[in-house]
């Protein structure tokens, strides 16, 4: 038999296998990000925006869209991917993703692209969505776009370590809670940055999330609150940090392997 | 013929400081089909997980079909099928569904025919559009079989394979592993089961305690390691037996009706004829007398015990 090369067959068989679970959840994969975005527009935007019309020239309501998709693509990316791969390791199925002719990052090419294409399609979602209640324009689409992808790439790696590191149910519910939401709010989501003491603008720029905001909403209305090379950097650091880890699970096995 | 696979001074040392394996050397004859017993924790299970590239080995090599598990994992790897001990199967998917998956995942392109001709063969073709959760525990065994069977494997192993299941499909397993084997597949099976292995296996192995205690071909096994059993069924019963008989390994059992000679039947003088001549001198009559060879499980209980007192 010829060796493989590249193992496309797997790596589709793992992506088509984790885009049918999102199909079969369709509806609430779709609705709960869904009425939540339109929650966050109407409550806040109508809160928050009757007595704050506008932050750097875009209305309140328009100005937290952006940072609302980045909020659904953190989520998401998470809990789609480290779902994916810590429900075979809970079922005991993982035995048979081990013992195939797959490559490390084969494996990781399947759950990771996976879920980053739900998160990618959800964020798309949540834009139309929000689009609705409040008007929005994008300055420059192409890095929307890959502002976009490399979040969803880089949160999806993120939950699969995430999903490959926790025992159990209660820890995969762990980091999402206790880190990513608190620093995703703490992030410039609904305000900018500028508005805070400089005191706190300065401990809020150890907030690697804030970077990841800035970049996108600067990419729908030409303002940030740092650097859009910073930003891009910050997001590509990570995005490298999260491909280091989970090379190194796989050389070691590290909860995977005996 | 070079081995299927090949297992040279295999080790394996959990973090625990569990020594699973302790230089395990053994060789898959292609076609065959191996049986490989033990008692629980014995190493069988760690064993295959290695060669399958579930668990890490600590030393030795193991090739398939002379491609080492590791170097070259892909090409080895493509070549297994493994159906584990325990029910594991995806929970949401249909029979068909989890079977072409398994197809795509080892690097087969899609063929239909081919997944329909397994679930044929295992009786799921029916149930195909079955959720997996929704099916009896037998159903999902076959499943798992008809899973490792789906990209068309040279060698499969299958670890404790009719543990829980019933007589029925027990048969058809049998029938399946043996429709494989006369399709050129090689077989290596664990089974706590020993008539299962006494039924199908060319050869055995035994482990016990992460050593192979032996590996033989089954007929010579059980004509080298087995003894036979003759027994007589006395006319009248005996109280003891006679002191004259105590150049004989006897046993008196069922109140006294029945006397028993074991013996080993692989040597010249079994003792049988002269056992016979002094029963006759002793006027001890009898009325039947059959004998009987030991089962591999009795060969077994032995290895494994010795083993112990060692």
């Amino acid at each position: 038999m010829k060796p493989l090369a590249f193992n496309g067959h797997g790596v589709w068989a793992i992506y088509r296998f984790e885009m049918a679970r999102f199909l079969r959840t369709l509806l609430q994969s779709v609705l709960t990000p869904v009425i939540t975005t339109a929650l966050f527009v109407v409550v806040f935007g109508a809160a928050i925006g009757s007595r704050m019309s506008e932050v750097g020239g875009v209305s309140y309501g328009a100005f937290i869209v952006p940072g609302l998709i980045m909020l659904s693509l953190f989520t998401e990316s998470i809990s789609n991917a480290s779902f994916g791969i810590h429900f075979p390791k809970f079922t005991g199925t993982i035995f048979e993703i081990l013992s195939a002719p797959v490559a490390a990052w084969e494996i990781v090419l399947g759950y990771v692209g996976a879920a980053a294409t739900k998160s990618v399609l959800l964020g798309l979602v949540i834009l139309a969505t929000a689009s609705f209640f409040v008007s929005i324009q994008i300055l420059h689409p192409f890095w929307m776009m890959t502002f976009m992808l490399l979040t969803a790439v880089t949160f999806s790696l993120f939950g699969f370590i995430v999903g490959i590191w926790a025992k159990n149910w209660e820890q995969m519910q762990l980091i999402p809670m206790l880190v990513v939401t608190p620093l995703t709010f703490l992030g410039g989501a609904f305000y900018s940055i500028d508005m805070l003491p400089p005191a706190w603008r300065t401990v809020t720029l150890f907030n690697p999330v804030v970077y990841l905001i800035s970049g996108f909403r600067w990419s729908f209305y030409g303002q940030s609150d740092v650097g859009v090379g910073i930003s891009l950097a910050m997001t590509v650091v990570f995005l490298a940090i999260c491909l280091v880890t989970i090379a190194w699970i796989f050389r070691t096995g590290y909860r995977l392997k005996n | 013929m070079p081995a299927v696979i090949s297992i040279s001074n295999l080790t394996k040392t959990y973090a625990s400081g569990q020594h699973a394996l302790q230089d395990v050397s053994l060789e898959i004859r292609p076609g065959e089909i191996f049986a490989l017993l033990g008692p629980n924790g014995a190493g069988k299970t760690t064993l295959i997980s290695i060669v399958c590239g579930i668990v890490r080995k600590t030393s030795g090599t193991v090739l398939v079909n002379g491609l080492d598990i590791e170097r070259d994992y892909r090409a080895a790897r493509a070549q297994i099928g493994l159906v584990p001990q325990e029910l594991a199967i995806e929970a949401f998917e249909t029979v068909q569904a989890a079977a072409t998956f398994s197809r795509g995942l080892f690097g087969r392109a899609p063929d239909p025919a081919h997944i329909e001709r397994v679930l044929r063969d295992l009786s799921l073709w029916d149930r195909r559009e079955d959720i997996l959760m929704t099916l009896s525990g037998g159903m999902k065994r076959r499943v798992m079989i008809a899973k490792a069977l789906a990209h068309e494997p040279r060698v499969l192993f299958l670890d404790e394979p009719t543990a829980g299941v019933d007589v029925e499909l027990r048969r058809d397993m049998w029938e399946l592993v043996r429709r494989m084997r006369d399709q050129g597949v090689t077989i290596i099976l664990t089974t706590h089961y020993i008539d299962e292995a006494e039924e199908m296996a060319d050869r055995i192995g035994v482990i016990n305690h992460g050593e192979l205690v032996v590996v033989e071909e089954k007929s010579r096994l059980m004509k080298q390691l087995g003894k036979r059993q003759l027994t007589l069924t006395l006319q009248e019963p005996l109280a003891a037996i006679p002191p004259e008989l105590g150049d004989w390994p006897l046993a008196l059992n069922a109140n006294g009706h029945e006397l028993q000679f074991t013996f080993d039947a692989s040597v010249e003088q079994t003792g049988v004829a002269p056992l016979l001549r002094r029963l006759e001198q002793l006027g001890i009559n009898y009325r039947d007398l059959n004998t009987q060879e030991s089962s591999l499980e009795e060969i077994f209980v032995s290895l494994v015990g010795r083993k112990a007192r060692q």
